[in-house]
């Protein structure tokens, strides 16, 4: 259905990251098409986080590209990749523990900044100091504007987050800290949105919530790249999925076909079968899940 | 950390020098003096190298443990007429419970708290030993006699002398000892075992606490050897020697890599020969300057050291700050505006010049922790050398309104730029540091600036200082009354913090914040770190800029000594007291700092202690401050 060619927001070809002697991420290549939901599956220590901070500029390729809007983005730093409109989420959550809910939120909207912050070169944030400072009415319209914005995102969560508007982000729990690290990635007006295990930690009933969600950004047209280990949200949720281990990508479909494609059985029951404690180094702690894994993609299957 | 200037290390071998008029003759006894001074760093750096292996920590007390370890070393030898290796027996065990001491106070109870939390937990108890040995020594320099031989023996040109032989055994059969620890004995694996990785280690049922006290201990014994050596090597000691040497051990380190020992003996015998050679070409003021260019060098080229390979893996940071969480004390506006027309009402109903005049200074005091707050709060960049923007403003205004003929009225806010522009400048190298790195850095930053003023006569009159600045006047009116000197700063602190409170409630305050939070996330949101770093050291330069020049018109004498290291300590210390970020707490922090021991007549010289111990005492039991942090 959703995977018939479309023009491509992201196109990564055989992107390389070696750590020593470790090759975290090795030749990979992919594309996620405007609007498509692709998500990246695989055991813990496969890359993907890796391939996300190499796709969202926190760290840099040895080889390969990656190509975002038909422009050539390798390399670019992640300031820069955020104003082209991508947003991420972070695996074990990032969100800002001293700000409020909301400001955390209004940080998301840092790149949409426009009238207190004027693209002039060189005296640039001295006009943007100046402007913060003064507040004319325009900068003060602009921050209304996101403000109600910002709380109409966080309205999006029903009423877990909306009460705890100004309580600074660390007095939340775990899954409500997830929540407001995908409002704050919302409030980027994201054209390509990367979250990173956004169920991790939460209970079947708050993954279900956020499964909901997920759903409805993709109903909205946002095009989004997910890593998940929760097989079933990833069986309903994508267009493709793609399998990686060992930093290579090894299956690549719709999620039904991936499930059942001998190589990601083999990728997962694999680690079974030789033993936890025998993997490679490049699954260190990966042997302990792997396990847990193999069962829930079975499962799903 | 005293103020520990000029002492330095002077070249000035005793004995009968015995030279051959070669043209080599003198390099020859510049390397063997680099390579002994490298020596005596290499104690020092490779204790640092150890600590910061097992605890994460840059133990910014160790200069201390080396004035002490001197200390020590002369009251067996001048007081108890102790044989030499009864002294160097001594001066181990003693240092070495010192250093178990400091892991005990500094390090222990800080164990879950932000890394930063103890080393500024160092840093404080840096400043009491230093402190405690200036009020039971007497700050004067104390010769500490040699009790070896000084016969000196010619080498193609140069001299090596009995004592310089001692410093190379001491440093080799110390690094062989170290060595041998570490790789054959039970608790060497495990202070290994503890630096790879501590959690694991503990798994394994390694005892963390007793590696990390023995470790403190033997990096304490080393230092307090390489202490009582450089007193015997110079024969003079004094209780601000350590701070001088301290810093050269952690560029020593740095230059090194952190927590890499054999890095640290390299780097230690290259930063001695460079300032062996420095001094050699450009003369003896230059020689701290070497070692702190080098510092700024290697940490913006080679972050991770001289000897690191190449990129690893990116560290994760945990999230969390060292921003304490608290509920801030959140004043009423009325209550600010009111506390506002009390203060500037008091010269009203208080007449006294010398409570006036006080509170002025207080209020001088304040700017530079607004200032600080801005940067070490709010950005969560730990600057340890803001009195270096201080003296900026200070010289910039002296200096235009003395040479350039500016008047005063204007020369202030100038070089409130002035502070601002060179400031950023100098610190902007550092942006691309985080934690340590940072503080480390703007420390090295801060002494460049003061040797800079120092060595730079033609522009800044050197070491004389300059004199004769004229007050502040209006309409030809010197402002030099007690009332002006209370009004004036305060009216120029009232104005700046209702500034920084403005731009705290923009966007550039949740920005700020953000970059201190989580700079990769911020990073990932779009926020270009620099602008905002600079931004954020471009009004804090402004601020201290502003009020190191009205302290330069309110002193009419400044010289390169008028704003050493401890005042950056001392508006830290202010800044923690009132809770980090907090506009209102710099203030308090300032008034409560400056004004009581004033007041209260404390005697001057217990002062500084008085600071140390509040600053310890702060990070231990209430790290969010008074007011708490924003």
């Amino acid at each position: 259905m959703a995977n018939e060619p479309k023009k491509p927001l992201l196109e990564i070809t055989g992107l390389t990251r070696r750590f020593g002697g470790l090759t975290a991420v090795n030749g990979l290549s992919l594309t996620v098409g405007e609007g498509e939901l692709v998500s990246v599956i695989g055991p813990n220590g496969a890359g993907k986080t890796t391939l996300f901070n190499l796709i969202s500029g926190l760290d840099a390729p040895d080889a390969g590209t990656v190509t975002f809007e038909e422009r050539d983005v390798t390399g670019f730093t992640a300031e820069r990749l955020a104003s082209f409109g991508l947003a991420r989420s972070f695996q074990h959550g990032r969100v800002f523990g001293n700000l409020s809910v909301l400001d955390n939120v209004l940080v998301g909207a840092h790149t949409r900044l426009r009238a207190v912050k004027p693209r002039i070169p060189v005296v640039g944030p001295l006009v943007e100091l100046a402007l913060a400072l003064i507040r004319p009415p325009s900068v003060r319209a602009e921050e209304e504007r996101l403000r109600a914005e910002a709380k109409e995102i966080i309205a999006l969560f029903g009423e877990r987050l909306t009460p705890r508007l100004d309580k600074p982000a660390h007095s939340l729990s775990y899954a409500n800290r997830r929540r407001v690290e995908i409002a704050r990635a919302l409030a980027l007006h994201p054209r390509l949105l990367l979250l990173d295990e956004p169920t991790a930690g939460m209970n079947p009933t708050e993954t279900a919530e956020m499964l909901e969600i997920i759903r409805s950004l993709k109903a909205r047209g946002l095009t989004i790249l997910l890593i998940e280990h929760k097989l079933d949200l990833v069986m309903q949720l994508s267009d493709r999925v793609v399998v990686m281990d060992h930093g290579a990508r090894i299956a690549e479909g719709l999620p039904a076909a991936v499930a059942s494609d001998p190589a990601v059985i083999e990728a997962y029951l694999g680690h079974k079968a030789v033993g936890a404690a025998n993997q490679d180094s490049a699954n260190q702690d990966g042997g302990r899940d792997a396990e847990g894994d193999a069962s829930r993609i079975l499962v799903a299957h | 950390m005293g103020a520990g200037y000029g002492q330095g290390f002077e070249l000035t071998p005793e004995g009968p020098i015995i030279v051959f008029p070669t043209t080599l003759g003198p390099w020859l006894d510049y390397t063997i003096n680099g390579l002994v001074i490298g020596n005596i760093y290499a104690l020092l750096a490779v204790g640092l190298a150890l600590i910061f292996g097992v605890s994460h920590l840059i133990n910014f007390a160790h200069g201390s443990v080396y004035m002490v370890g001197a200390y020590i070393g002369w009251l067996c030898v001048t007081k108890l007429n102790l044989p030499l290796p009864v002294t160097f027996v001594t001066v181990a065990a003693g240092c070495g419970l010192l250093g178990a001491v400091i892991e005990r106070v500094g390090l222990r109870p800080l164990r879950n708290a932000p890394r930063i939390a103890p080393l500024l937990a160092t840093i404080g108890l840096s400043v009491v030993l230093d402190q405690s040995a200036q009020l039971l020594f007497s700050p004067d320099p104390r010769a500490l006699p040699t009790q070896l031989p000084t016969w000196r023996i010619a080498i193609g040109g140069g001299s090596i002398g009995a004592l310089d032989l001692l410093i190379a055994g001491v440093g080799i059969g110390s690094a062989g000892l170290l060595y041998g620890f570490l790789r054959f004995t039970k608790l060497g694996w495990a202070v290994r075992a503890t630096a790879l990785d501590r959690d694991a280690a503990q798994q394994c049922g390694v005892d963390v606490d007793k590696v990390n006290r023995t470790v403190f201990a033997i990096a304490s014994a080393l230092g307090g050897v390489s202490g009582l050596l450089v007193g015997m090597y110079y024969n003079t000691i004094d209780p601000n020697m350590g701070f001088q040497a301290g810093l050269k051990g952690i560029v020593a380190q740095l230059i090194g890599g952190v927590g890499n020992v054999p890095g640290a003996i390299a780097g230690s015998l290259l930063l001695g020969l460079i300032e062996s050679y420095g001094i050699a070409l450009f003369g003896t003021s230059y020689r701290n300057l070497f070692a702190f260019v080098a510092l700024i060098l290697i940490l913006v080229l080679r972050p991770n050291g001289l000897f690191a390979q190449a990129r690893r893996l990116p560290p994760e940071p945990l999230t969390g700050t060292f921003i304490a969480p608290s509920r801030p004390l959140v004043l009423p506006k009325w209550a600010v505006w009111g506390l506002a027309a009390l203060a500037l009402a008091l010269p009203l109903a208080v007449q006294q010049p010398y409570l006036l005049q006080t509170l002025g200074n207080a209020w001088l005091y304040a700017l530079l922790a607004l200032s600080l707050t801005l940067v070490a709060g709010t950005v969560g960049q730990v600057s340890l050398g803001h009195a270096g923007l201080l003296a900026i403003g200070a010289y910039a205004s002296s200096l235009l309104a003395l040479d350039a003929g500016v008047p005063v009225l204007l020369a202030v806010p100038l070089a409130g730029l002035v502070a601002a522009a060179l400031g950023t400048a100098l610190v902007y190298p550092a942006f691309r540091l985080r934690g340590h790195y940072v503080s480390i850095a703007t420390l090295a930053v801060g002494e460049i600036v003061t040797l800079v003023i120092l060595n730079w006569e033609s522009l800044t009159r050197g070491p004389i200082g300059v004199t004769g600045i004229p007050p502040l006047s209006v309409a030809g009116k010197p402002l030099v009354s007690g009332q002006w000197v209370y009004w004036v700063p305060l009216a120029v602190l009232l104005a700046f913090a209702a500034l920084q409170s403005r731009l705290l409630n923009s966007h550039l305050g949740r920005t700020l914040r953000a970059i201190r939070e989580d700079d990769v996330a911020a990073r990932s949101y779009g926020v270009d770190l620099n602008r905002y770093k600079g931004l954020a050291f471009a009004v804090a330069g402004f601020i201290a800029g502003v009020g190191g020049a009205l302290m330069a018109h309110f002193y009419s004498y400044i010289n390169h000594e008028t704003f050493p290291a401890p005042v950056s300590m001392l508006a830290l210390t202010m800044v923690i007291l009132g809770g980090l970020g907090n506009v209102a707490g710099a203030v308090l922090g300032a008034a409560v700092l400056v004004g009581l021991p004033e007041l209260f007549r404390a005697a001057a010289e217990y002062r500084m202690l008085i600071y140390g111990v509040v600053l310890l005492l702060l990070i231990r039991f209430r790290p969010q401050g008074l007011l708490g942090t924003v």
